[in-house]
């Protein structure tokens, strides 16, 4: 101890010694402060707002987890850009902050007709854009064109489809003509005719003239969306070769006849596809929001993507709050907006979201009064912070579910017993109590019970008995000693590999299997999964409405998120019965025998149902925990703990 | 003088160029593109996408067009942040990520140097153990342990000082500490060496033997020759310290150019990583140029190469 004092009051000398005697060290020393004063001039001097100012200055502090990709309703495509839109943006109808159940937004009432496809609704007519103008049904109207316009290329605009005719209006893909890229050669008259391209379809028929020169191509499927072919066969005694190109066209917004008009400013008549009995919530999703045209007309937005419409100052909105500012992976701050009808609710003067990617820092954020409330809680800490601190860290259940891919195409999981084998050996209650400990569920089922009302049966068991009995009757089928190696890929997070090697060992156990991981950058992973590259590989599905359709769907035949190889004509057949059905009994009755499909075709292998895990201080007052994460801001108070909430 | 700068300025674009084109190529290969999303899209609307954004022609044109924006100082739109040019956000993060690594300089600098010249002078003494066992420590401590570390006892302990943001001048101190104590340690190690070289040479017995003042030996005549490794260190340590820590950003939540580089390569924004890539390298060329002549105003020796 004595040596380090010397040896600290020794060098202390030395270094004042250096500095002043030496004049190079001294000029060093002179510019460095000069510098470093003007520095912190730039810097700027604002302290950060803490938990203990906001009740005073009511003002939120938002853990954002990632910077969102673009503030345009139409255009994003994350959980972080919802969180901030819908602070910007008021859809037709708004939600209750603990049910999401539909309430008047920018509608004040509406009407359902009988066979549930017409929706009228009534706007408001003190409904306002944050710049004064009145919100009107019109606007309505132009968002979902600009949404649903194939040119813009929205990654959420079959969001939209359930509108009658708008897929056919986005998706566009009607022959205009066709190209003979061969003029002389001969074909005979009535041949059949397919499309080629990503896909196969069969066409029409020929028409030629008496030297066998192609006169005109008879389409006999009009109607369907041929956009992703590109070229055509001949199915002729001559041969298959493509000599003909169609010239595709899109529908005009008049032509396609999408059910969206404006019957006048305030009246709005929405015409369905299907009844659909989710559609109200539906519309909370920002794929439905309107954007205020005169904005994007002058930022020239309608059909592109990436102008800066979305800036502060630029942002013209309805909701209860305005943009004020905007530093990218710093902060993104939404003042209240005077404009908003209901403003009179909001309590909250402003909401600052803070993008922190770490969940490290966002918790030491959080305990340091920085934050209100966070994205998420990192896995490793979920232990301790539940006995130290359990008044701050919640548990609320989510819409998800976490799950694992089969290959189909891929030996062994080509046989539905090593499927169903792999399903039996994982025991789901020990992954959530043991691995994950974040109050996750077992998942039996697909979809998350409970979904819209729908609660599927527990058809996911855990039976290891069973498990090795239709292992081995594959094994003495295929006359193999034992199962080839299998490589189990995910995308890098200690947590996947926590699951992936839990499971490693379960499967271990009951099946003699020989699983080897195999971790992947997220989006090498996303490409992998595309090629189907993969025998075994985790997933994960979070529900972008509340309704057993956004699970269910996605195992149609040929769903770009299907992914397995897996196809089944009545489950295909039972989902669009269930899209027409308007009973709600006999819908829930057609998607539990989709779940039974799914237990003993076993594509997929559940594991749990999400949870979100958060930090949230005490003084946050009507914020409610909701399936899909939303909490309408207006209700949000900001009050001194123990008040009621 | 002038011909030796001009000369290196040229000897630059070939090599921007080089690492232009590779670092184009080596993105595009990378598997995966900007809009692959857990969500995936139709095959239809992602050509459209890929369209919107020029990403559907063929590989080679892209390239060159991407060459004649270049050429033009236009680095394009970012794929990520979508409404922001990447010119744009770099000209946001860089000042901070400059800051941040100016202030680590001078800490490194402060605490590095008289530790490498004390522990050069009482060499094998219990000063120079104690500094150099610190040093080395300081070089093996990782600035993701360092970093939570020092917040640990600054911020939770004491309450001293601020956990994270980048919004006053307490925010700044422990981001700048947990770099400069890093960058100190390597330097203390360093000019250590560097001393001892020079303080063994004839010159150094001369001026000892014509009885300059110990304190003169050093200052005067010693450190110009024992700073000269760690010049040569400084030049790319400052280029890396001001184009920003991904580490350091994270867990202080800096918005400086580390943290967007790497989410950059994360979310295949081409563009950004293309900008920033470039932007890097200008730097580290620039900076090699600084290091070169002020070597040659510390060296004699080397100013005439």
């Amino acid at each position: 101890m004595l040596l380090l004092a010397k040896c600290i009051s020794l060098s202390t000398f030395h270094v004042i010694e250096l500095y002043f005697s030496y004049d190079y060290f001294k000029w060093v020393f002179r510019q460095s402060t000069w510098l470093a004063l003007i520095l912190i001039s730039i810097g700027g001097c604002s302290a950060p707002s803490n938990v203990e100012n906001a009740i005073e200055e009511k003002i939120l502090h938002f853990g954002l987890g990632s910077e969102p990709q673009y503030l345009d309703p139409h255009l994003a495509s994350s959980v972080s850009a919802h969180n901030v839109i819908t602070a910007l943006i008021e859809g037709l109808v708004s939600e209750d902050p603990k049910t999401l159940k539909p309430l008047p937004g920018v509608a004040e009432k509406w009407d359902i007709s009988k066979d549930g496809r017409v929706y009228t609704f009534y706007l408001r007519k003190n409904a306002k854009w944050s710049n004064g103008d009145p919100v009107t049904a019109n606007d309505f109207v132009y968002s979902y064109r600009r949404i649903l316009n194939p040119y813009l290329a929205s990654q959420y605009a079959s969001m939209l489809h359930g509108l009658k005719n708008a897929r056919k209006y986005h998706e566009g893909g009607r022959i205009l003509s066709f190209e003979i890229l061969d003029p002389g050669n001969s074909y005979s008259s009535g041949s059949k005719v397919s499309l080629t391209g990503s896909g196969t379809g069969f066409l029409g028929q020929l028409e030629t003239d008496a030297s066998g020169s192609i006169t005109n191509i008879q389409i006999l499927e009009a109607g369907k969306n041929y956009s992703s072919y590109q070229s055509i066969e001949i199915f002729d005694e001559n041969g298959t070769e493509a000599k003909i190109r169609p010239i595709m066209g899109n529908l005009s917004w008049d032509e396609a006849e999408v059910g969206a008009t404006a019957i006048d400013n305030h009246t709005l008549q929405l015409t369905l596809e299907n009844p659909m009995p989710y559609f109200l919530e539906l519309l909370n999703h920002y794929s439905w929001f309107p954007a205020h045209p005169p904005t994007i007309e002058k930022f020239d937005a309608f059909e592109k993507q990436g102008t800066p419409w979305t800036r502060p100052g630029n942002y013209v909105g309805n909701g209860p709050f305005i943009l004020s500012e905007h530093k990218v992976n710093s902060v993104i701050e939404v003042k209240k907006n005077p404009n908003y009808w209901d403003a009179e609710t909001v309590s909250l003067e402003a909401i600052r979201f803070y993008p922190i990617e770490s969940a490290d820092t966002e918790e030491r954020a959080f305990r340091s009064g920085f934050l209100h409330l966070t994205q998420t809680v990192s896995s490793d800490r979920i232990d301790f912070l539940k006995q130290k601190h359990p008044e701050l860290i919640h548990f609320e259940p989510y819409l998800g579910t976490y799950f694992y891919r089969f290959n189909l195409e891929e030996p062994p999981f080509d046989d539905v017993r090593v499927r169903l084998a792999f399903n039996l050996a994982t025991d789901r209650q020990a992954i959530v109590e043991k691995v994950t400990k974040g109050g996750q569920v077992p998942a039996r089922c697909f979809t998350p019970p409970g979904t819209g009302g729908f609660s599927p049966e527990s058809r996911f068991r855990f039976d290891p008995q069973k498990a090795k009995t239709l292992i081995q009757d594959y094994l003495d089928d295929k006359g193999l000693k034992s199962l080839p190696k299998i490589e189990l890929k995910y995308n890098t997070s200690e947590g996947h590999k926590k699951v992936a090697e839990a499971l490693q060992g379960m499967w271990k156990t009951h099946l003699g299997a020989d699983i080897q991981l195999l971790n992947m950058e997220w989006k090498v992973f996303l490409s992998t999964i595309e090629k189907r590259d993969f025998a075994l590989a985790r997933a994960g599905w979070i529900g972008d409405y509340v309704d057993a359709n956004t699970f269910l769907h996605m195992w149609r035949t040929g769903d770009g998120h299907n992914n397995t190889g897996w196809s089944n004509k009545r489950y295909d057949d039972l989902l669009e019965m269930a899209a027409k059905e308007s009973n709600p009994a006999r819908r829930f009755s057609y998607f539990e025998e989709c779940e039974k499909l799914l237990s003993e075709h076993a594509p997929i292998l559940p594991i749990y149902f999400y949870v979100h895990v958060t930090l949230r201080s005490p003084t946050v007052k009507g914020w409610h925990p909701t399936l899909l994460d939303h909490h309408p801001y207006k209700y949000v108070r900001l009050e001194t703990p123990g008040s009621n909430n | 003088m002038i011909k030796f700068i001009l000369a290196r300025i040229l000897q630059a674009i070939p090599t921007l160029f080089v690492i232009a084109t590779l670092t184009f190529f080596m993105t595009r290969l990378a598997p995966g593109g900007p809009f692959d999303a857990e969500k995936n899209i139709p095959e239809e609307i992602k050509e459209k996408l890929e369209a919107h954004f020029g990403l559907e022609k063929p590989l080679h044109e892209q390239y060159f067009l991407y060459l004649g924006n270049l050429l033009q100082g236009d680095l394009g739109p970012s794929f990520k942040y979508m409404g922001w040019e990447v010119s744009e956000l770099i000209a946001k993060a860089f000042p901070v990520s400059a800051q941040l690594g100016l202030f680590s300089l001078i800490i490194a600098l402060v605490l590095g140097l008289p530790a490498g010249v004390i522990a050069a002078l009482r060499k094998n003494s219990a000063y120079d153990y104690c500094l150099m066992t610190t040093a080395m420590l300081g070089i093996c401590l990782p600035t993701f342990v360092l970093g939570p570390l020092l917040i640990l006892f600054f911020s939770s302990w004491l309450g001293w000082l601020p956990p994270l943001g980048w919004y006053s001048f307490a925010d700044m101190i422990l981001p700048s500490l947990t770099l400069g104590l890093f960058y100190g340690a390597y330097i203390a190690r360093l000019t250590r060496a560097g001393m001892l070289e020079t303080l063994n040479q004839d010159y150094i017995r001369t001026a000892r033997a014509k009885g300059a003042s110990p304190i003169r030996v050093v200052l005067r005549h010693a450190i110009k020759g024992g700073l000269l490794p760690v010049v040569t260190f400084l030049g790319p340590a400052f280029a890396g310290l001001i184009s920003g820590s991904f580490i350091i950003e994270s867990i202080f939540f800096i918005p400086g150019l580390g943290r967007f580089f790497v989410t950059a390569a994360f979310n295949r924004d081409y563009t950004m990583v293309l900008g920033t890539v470039l932007f890097y390298a200008c730097l580290i060329i620039i900076l090699n140029l600084v290091v070169d002549m002020i070597q040659a105003s510390l060296d004699p020796k080397s100013r005439d190469r």
